[in-house]
């Protein structure tokens, strides 16, 4: 599914990616793991292609093609799949619009017609209850005015209307109260199948008790100082990261 | 392209020839025409006047402008940049030939108009208007045809060229011709007075909702010629008339000039909708060539009367465009609503003019100034409210998008309050679009240029959804095509 070999990444000047391999196959969820500023959204930047990150060696391979080649449009149309942070406001553009459009790029990608209006509007209906976000939101402007959780469970609905083949969660879970964190997390494990991948980037285990992942990595310093199963995420929050960068140190 | 189109059917067709990377409105239609030898003196004025047999009156009134334009200085305070034109090197009349002989009805056109029509996306073909959009087209300076007249002269409604109107109803014509744009309003004004060769001609009765909603497109055609267009639209006691007006014309190396006037009388308790999409060519993306689009609208507001002015500006290399309001009677109501586009070289000056007089009047400014490229925007808007205008109210809202670092947006609003019981609301905004809105739709799927596009639409919502739905969709589908190349 996704395989990335040596991969070194720089922002602004600053290298933060060091080294960094990991190889993800179908129906796996990778937790990523580590204390702030250890390059963990980096990674979810670089592989979806965001302006500003610069690839400067190592290759990334998904699904067998070169992902660093490909534009961010295609990328995303390929399967790829990034649920944000930060949830940007799009004034005026109704998340039914925006929704559409993108659901019909990622369709036409895959030789499918478009939906028609009626049944796009089912669709996103019934996607959106999944959600527990009320129908009236899609009327709105695309996160406009929205609280955190309810961006949060935007990016989900997206999530499951694209239906992408790998999708990184890049901290979801961060200021997220305990009723939205368990509609991001049953959002996630409903979509779990033995094709669909995730990679879930978080600083706490506490998204994991929810969303059981298969591997857990450590990343510091910008490479994976730690690989595991779901143990080392309890592990991380007994003890903090501290001796994990005292060890690489 | 441009919104030329009763809506239905075509539509398809007609955004995927929006698609096409040149301006798509680009084509010269070779039909031989009857082009006046440039300048301007007044035997040209005269020849203009016998050449549409105007009675004595109409001639005594063009040179009266013609006189006071001579002695006009032509405008230098809009915040646009160009060559000086030399009036003396246009034509001030150009008709197409087989115009000598008006077509009595559609089966008369010359099919080679009908074709060009076609190409524009226009439905002169009666059944073919399938929203029930009765069309006056003005080619160059000359009416061609109008549809669905029987139909509306059943209703009472008079829409005709204004050609005709002085023919036909001289009254109407001599009542209100110059009584919202006198002639020595302004520079080009009073260059439209002069010289002006066709136009609309629209009265609505007493009491009467006009059953259709009634449009003009106007396209030049013919090189170095100026065209001055002029609209004059009554509506009577207690009427109620939307009015729609699209705008192209062929791809040009030279500027070509346009100024034309637009009149509004809405008497008491009249509501006119009028709204506008102008697509006249930009200029090429090296600034070259393009319409200079001069323009004066205004209306008059009588007792409780409502004028709502809706623009959609995307074209012309310069624009110089203020329609305005004044607010004679009480509890009258004045609105304007504007999307003003600019990329490349283009440059707009645009705005309104909302101008309290009577009681209880009210007035909203909604103008979205979008710049790309290395073009210039400038809204200019005066709200002026007299000391008889108690409860006088204005709210504006003026909100700009830059997109690119090269281009430039400006706000010149001018507040004059005389009357302290008059209620201001100013608000302004400028945003970018931002990197990470781009960055959010691209990881959604969609392209680069969708992206933006559908960014700006949601910007012009506010105004968008004061237009004619049909026309709401056009609109967004030209922003979409002007916006072409802006970002990457």
């Amino acid at each position: 599914m996704l395989e990335i070999r040596n991969l070194n990444a720089r922002v602004e000047g600053a290298d933060i990616l060091r080294n960094l391999s990991l190889t993800i196959k179908p129906g796996e969820v990778h937790a990523i793991m580590g204390p702030n500023g250890s390059g963990k959204s980096t990674l979810g930047n670089v592989l979806t292609g965001r302006p500003g990150y610069e690839v400067t060696s190592g290759e990334v391979l998904f699904n067998g093609q070169d992902l660093l080649a490909l534009e961010i449009e295609e990328r995303s149309r390929e399967g790829l799949f990034l649920a944000f942070q930060y949830p940007v406001e799009i004034p005026g553009v109704t998340n039914m619009e925006f929704l559409k459009a993108s659901v019909d790029a990622r369709r036409k990608h895959l030789g499918l017609p478009d939906l028609s209006s009626f049944d796009f509007m089912k669709l996103a209906r019934e996607t959106s209850k999944k959600v527990s976000l009320d129908a009236a939101f899609l009327k709105r402007g695309v996160n406009e005015g929205f609280s955190g959780g309810e961006k949060k469970r935007n990016e989900i609905m997206q999530m499951m209307l694209l239906e992408p083949s790998l999708c990184i969660l890049d901290e979801t879970d961060s200021g997220l109260d305990i009723d939205a964190l368990q509609v991001v997390a049953s959002g996630v494990n409903a979509m779990r199948d033995d094709k669909r991948s995730f990679i879930i980037v978080t600083h706490y285990q506490r998204l994991l008790d929810y969303i059981v992942p298969d591997h857990v990595h450590v990343l510091a310093g910008g490479r994976i100082v730690k690989s595991g199963g779901k143990e080392l995420a309890h592990e991380l929050e007994a003890k903090g990261y501290s001796w994990l960068e005292d060890e690489v140190a | 392209m441009i919104a030329l189109q009763a809506g239905g059917p075509h539509v398809t067709e007609q955004v995927e020839g929006l698609i096409r990377k040149e301006y798509s409105a680009g084509f010269h239609t070779s039909i031989e025409s009857d082009t006046l030898r440039p300048g301007l003196d007044e035997d040209v004025i005269r020849f203009i006047s016998a050449k549409k047999e105007e009675p004595e009156w109409m001639l005594e009134w063009r040179l009266k402008a013609f006189r006071a334009w001579q002695e006009m200085e032509e405008p230098t305070w809009a915040h646009v940049h160009y060559p000086a034109i030399d009036f003396q090197a246009l034509s001030y009349y150009s008709a197409p030939k087989s115009m000598a002989d008006k077509p009595k009805s559609l089966a008369e056109v010359d099919p080679e108009l009908l074709e060009m029509y076609a190409k524009l996306g226009i439905p002169l073909h009666e059944q073919e208007a399938l929203a029930g959009v009765a069309v006056d087209a003005v080619i160059d300076s000359v009416s061609v045809v109008t549809t669905y007249r029987a139909k509306l002269e059943e209703a009472g409604v008079i829409f005709c060229p204004i050609s005709e109107a002085v023919h036909r109803f001289p009254e109407l014509v001599k009542k209100y011709l110059g009584t919202v744009v006198p002639q020595k309003d302004n520079f080009y004004a009073a260059l439209n007075s002069a010289v002006f060769s066709d136009g609309s001609f629209v009265y609505i009765p007493k009491g009467t909702r006009c059953p259709m909603e009634l449009s003009t497109y106007f396209r030049i055609n013919e090189m170095n010629t100026g065209q001055f267009e002029r609209t004059l639209i009554i509506a009577d006691e207690g009427s109620y008339v939307s009015y729609l007006e699209g705008c192209t014309a062929p791809m040009r190396d030279e500027n070509q000039l346009h100024a034309a006037v637009v009149e509004l009388v809405a008497l008491d308790d009249a509501q006119i909708k009028y709204s506008t999409v102008q697509n006249w060519y930009p200029g090429d993306r090296e600034g070259k060539g393009g319409i200079y689009n001069f323009v004066t609208k205004r209306g008059i507001c009588h007792r409780n009367a409502r004028i709502s002015w809706t623009q959609v500006e995307t074209g012309s290399a310069i624009t110089w465009k203020y329609p305005s309001c004044i607010l004679k009677g009480d509890n009258s109501v004045g609105e304007f609503y504007s999307v003003a586009l600019t990329n490349n070289f283009q440059q707009a000056d645009t705005g309104t003019k909302m101008i309290h007089i009577g009681k209880n009047t009210r007035s909203t400014i909604v103008a979205k100034g979008i710049s790309a490229g290395r073009s210039q925007s400038a809204y200019r808007g005066l709200v002026r409210i007299n000391a008889g205008a108690e409860g006088a109210r204005n709210y504006t809202q003026c909100d700009s998008l830059l997109i690119g670092d090269r281009c430039g947006a400006h706000t010149f609003p001018y507040i004059e309050s005389r009357n302290s019981t008059a209620q201001i609301e100013h608000e302004a905004t400028t945003s970018k679009v931002s990197d990470d809105q781009l960055f959010l739709c691209q990881q959604r799927g969609l392209d680069a240029e969708k992206a933006v596009s559908m960014i700006v639409n949601g910007f012009c919502r506010e105004v968008f959804k004061e237009l004619p739905m049909e026309f709401a969709v056009e609109a967004g589908k030209l922003l979409e095509v002007s916006l072409e190349g802006s970002v990457g």
